[in-house]
């Protein structure tokens, strides 16, 4: 960052130390950064300031009275003191004012022992209360299944409802009633529906907001704190996770300014209840010739999957993996499938067309940095509902919309975005070729095929805002990737960004699309992203038909896939292997070998997100059951299968040899100017799939399948509709 | 705004709506929020005396705001009902000015004149006696009370009868 101007910044002194501060910054932005600590409840670098709190009340020379740190800006020549006997008396008493109705149930209390309330307490609180008189009782709300409330403890700083206002973009909470009756609440009781609601629980400085599913479950400092990344979509969010005997007991926010800030949404929260549902696979099991599953040890169970695997022609074998798996599962995966002499291997599971494989990138990605889609100025989305495709993304573009940016969107339906959007071009999946023909068309580029709508003046303002600016991108998500024209689509859209100067960004599926496609595990890639010499069957070619065998790779196609047959496809298969975490009936009915594997926290390994930053990670909680990081699984496999390149003894060692490979590989071939052929798709249909039915782990996270979103159906936009 | 609307905001009479739009003329465009308060005012008024959950989203719509940001205001402000009570609204002031004067007396005469404790409503619907009232800044005509908005001072019993027993 460069040095602001001289005239920008005024010399303060804080406690007897002279500081530079930028001019009209609040003084609790200077003390923070200069590692000063002030006590406060309501400030919150990410909020709005609301001074109503009134716990960072300094002393400041000239004034008459104590001044809030958190709304006073500093001037030049300020004397500051954040300590005096004046500024320590004025902290004390309200500190007291807080304590009065404050139930002081800590023992009982979930928030105990991370409690700001409390650590503040203990500096600045009396041992003994003045306060004799009848506290109040607030009545708990019932705000849905995520967040549980104790109301009597909310001292009113109103961080959540700010959070609505500001941060959602929807204000769920309020402040009701004034006075001795002041209390947060919903407007007659209604739960807190958004995707990032979760983060109150966090903002909360008491214990009135805590994690529901999390309640009473344990303390604070029992725990274990471990780094994890989100599995769930592709901006690689970055989690802690809380461990206590080997089991992850809840998950929060770790901040990085870069990706995430300090939100996650919902679903990266409480999705590990996932992790111990009752349909985890406890221990490896073999189907019997009399058709009886049976509990075995690995060995036998990994045996009977080489030999199984062995005996299918090489050409006849399918690999599917889930797009949320670690690099090295990846890495390894396609190892094995390739040394066995398939190309048969894909993780595209809902991609709609793969007729422009040959112009894929090495990976998938969002074409620039996530920190600087909040200075976006133009920015078109294609075919996402990108709220339930990537909430904190989602977050981010609305601060680029509130910064002036403007946000398009081509989109089957209207999504309510909670901004507000420069222009929206909706219409059936269908039609959305002939907009983007359009877009070209008003860009003065001549489409390379497809239809071509009526060019409007909205077209035109497009394209004149994107040549306009010089921070734009054009993205597509995952109902573009979904839609039977994704490859004309993604052409188009490149076309429109390379005429435009725009950014293309690819918001692929699952937490690890990228490192999917730096392991080979498609059908047209190898490792380090080369093309190969033989192109196999993508997801949509292995599900549509039986293969002789299959293996499952942390997928259940006939939940994970779109397409309507894959039950059946998988089902009409001799042997199939499934490396899984879950099983089901349907598990149960197709598969011959069950191998039980290690969820995103119980395995070490590497995330690829969509800004092509790797993200390694420990395992955080031990196994359920029997289960295995799948690494480790596949290694054995591959020696059981006596083929060369598993020795690997730790999954830094894969990801060590992976990274080798990628900078000796030659890359992806240049996108070829070459267009693919337009699939014709007159009645073309794409899927919207509620947020929490996109993995396995999700669909199995129980309180996040009680919210209004676990409870939606699946949309299908097509051609008839409006 | 004044085109007569659809959904919730229906509920708001067109007199209502008119005066709303007069507001929110007064303000800058966008900052309709700071209508609320007057917005909520014609509501209460409309419905004889109190707003209703079913009022305050139609005020949310009409101003396109967050229902619980027309909530807050509603539920903030004294001047505002948010249960059912009678259409006229008497407020006896009992702050130190009244209270020196005999507001105790007063209030204890009006209660029993209605039947009715403070903060409740005559069966009829005539008559809502308000909670006991902070002061309204007419300490010089103590003991006072608010009906409907107009101040009566130097309250008696028999000053008290006179204008209880106009209100229909």
């Amino acid at each position: 960052m460069n040095a602001p101007a001289p005239t920008d910044t005024v010399n303060v002194i804080v406690d007897g130390v002279p500081m530079t501060a930028r001019k009209g910054d609040m003084i609790i932005r200077v003390t923070d950064a200069h590692d000063v600590y002030v006590p406060r409840f309501c400030y919150h670098e990410k909020l709005p300031v609301a001074a109503n709190c009134r716990m960072c009340l300094v002393e400041v020379e000239k004034a008459p009275k104590p001044l809030p740190a958190c709304a006073t800006p500093v001037a030049e020549g300020m004397v500051i003191h954040t300590r005096s006997a004046k500024a320590i008396a004025a902290q004390k008493s309200v500190m007291e004012f807080l304590l009065i109705n404050h139930p002081l149930d800590c023992p009982i209390c979930d928030q105990g022992g991370e409690c700001e309330l409390q650590d503040l307490a203990m500096g600045y609180g009396r041992d003994v209360s003045r306060f004799h008189e009848r506290k109040r009782v607030v009545k708990d709300k019932n705000i849905g299944p995520l967040i549980s409330t104790d109301m009597t403890r909310c001292i009113h700083c109103t961080r959540c409802v700010r959070f609505g206002q500001d941060v959602a973009g929807v204000q769920e909470l309020g402040t009701m009633n004034r006075g001795e009756n002041n209390q947060i609440g919903t407007y007659v009781e209604k739960s807190v529906n958004h995707e990032l609601s979760g983060n109150i629980i966090d903002l909360c400085p008491v214990g009135a907001l805590n994690s529901k599913p999390f309640r009473y479950r344990a303390r604070a400092w029992e725990m274990t704190q471990v780094p994890l990344v989100s599995p769930h979509d592709g901006l690689g969010t970055n989690l802690y996770g809380h461990v206590l005997r080997g089991k992850l007991m809840r998950v929060v926010p770790r901040q990085n300014e870069a990706i995430n800030e300090c939100w996650i949404a919902d679903r990266d929260r409480f999705s590990y209840e996932g992790i111990y549902s009752a349909e985890r696979l406890a221990a490896p099991m073999v189907r019997t010739r009399d058709g009886q599953w049976k509990e075995t040890d690995w060995q036998t169970a990994l045996q009977a999957a080489a030999d199984g695997l062995k005996s299918a022609p090489a050409d006849r074998l399918g690999v599917l993996a889930g797009p949320s798996s670690t690099l090295e599962e990846y890495t390894l995966l396609a190892q094995l499938a390739r040394s066995l002499g398939t190309a048969n291997i894909d993780h595209r599971l809902r991609q709609g067309d793969f007729s422009g494989d040959a112009l894929d990138p090495a990976l998938p990605s969002l074409g620039g940095g996530i920190a600087e889609v909040d200075q976006l100025e133009t920015l078109l989305i294609v075919g996402s509902h990108l709220r339930r495709e990537l909430p904190v993304l989602a977050h981010r573009v609305r601060k680029a919309a509130l910064a002036g940016g403007s946000i398009w969107y081509l989109n089957p339906a209207h999504f309510d975005v909670l901004f507000p959007v420069a222009g929206e071009f909706i219409g059936p999946p269908a039609a959305q070729l002939a907009e983007l023909n359009a877009l070209l068309m008003a860009a003065g580029v001549t489409p390379a095929a497809g239809p071509v709508a009526e060019v409007t003046e909205q077209h035109q303002a497009l394209v004149q805002r994107l040549r306009d600016t010089s921070r734009k991108a054009i993205w597509l998500g995952a109902l573009a990737q979904r839609h039977p024209q994704y490859a004309a689509l993604r052409a188009a859209a490149a076309a429109l960004a390379s005429a435009t100067g725009a950014q293309i960004g690819v918001l692929a599926e699952g937490g690890n699309a990228a490192g999917a496609w730096l392991a080979g595990c498609v059908p047209h890639r190898v490792a380090g992203g080369d093309s190969a010499r033989t192109v196999g069957r993508n997801a949509a070619q292995m599900l549509s038909a039986p293969m002789d065998a299959y293996l499952l790779w942390d997928v259940e196609p006939w939940a994970d896939s779109l397409q309507a047959g894959a039950l059946g496809a998988v089902q009409g298969s001799t042997f199939v292997v499934a490396a899984t975490p879950y099983v089901t009936e349907e598990m149960r009915r197709v598969a011959h070998v069950l191998l039980p594997i290690g969820t995103f926290a119980e395995t070490s390994g590497t995330y690829v997100n969509l800004e092509g930053l790797w993200q390694s990670f420990s395992g955080a909680a031990q196994p359920v059951g029997q289960a295995r990081p799948g690494w480790k699984v596949l290694r054995v496999l591959g020696n059981l299968l006596g083929l060369a390149g598993f020795e690997q003894m730790s999954s830094e060692e894969v990801r060590d040899a992976l990274k080798a490979r990628i900078a000796q590989s030659a890359g992806a071939p240049a996108p070829a100017s070459a267009q693919p052929a337009v699939v014709a798709a007159p009645d073309a249909a794409v899927v919207d799939l509620p947020a929490y039915q996109i993995d396995g782990i999700l669909r199995r996270a129980g309180a996040l399948q009680r919210t209004r979103e676990g409870r939606a159906a699946r949309v299908v936009y097509s051609g008839v509709q409006q | 705004m004044s085109a007569a609307p659809t959904g919730k905001a229906a509920l708001l009479s067109e007199h209502t709506r008119h005066e709303i739009d007069e507001w929110v003329a007064r303000f800058p465009e966008g900052k309709q929020r700071s209508a609320v308060l007057s917005a909520l005012r014609f509501a209460q008024e409309q419905n004889n005396g109190f707003l209703t959950p079913e009022l305050m989203d139609a005020v949310a719509e009409y101003l396109n705001l967050p229902p619980i940001q027309v909530c807050e205001v509603a539920t903030f402000y004294s001047m505002f009902e948010t249960h059912p009570c009678g259409r006229h609204h008497v407020s006896i002031c009992t702050n130190i000015s009244c209270m020196l004067n005999g507001a105790e007396d007063i209030v204890a005469y009006a209660e029993k004149k209605l039947g009715i404790k403070t903060g409740e409503s005559t069966a009829d619907g005539r008559i809502f006696l308000k909670c006991e009232e902070e002061c309204l800044a007419a300490c010089t005509g103590a003991p006072m009370m608010m009906v409907d908005h107009v101040y009566h001072e130097y309250l008696t019993p028999a000053k008290v009868d006179e204008v209880l027993d106009k209100l229909k």
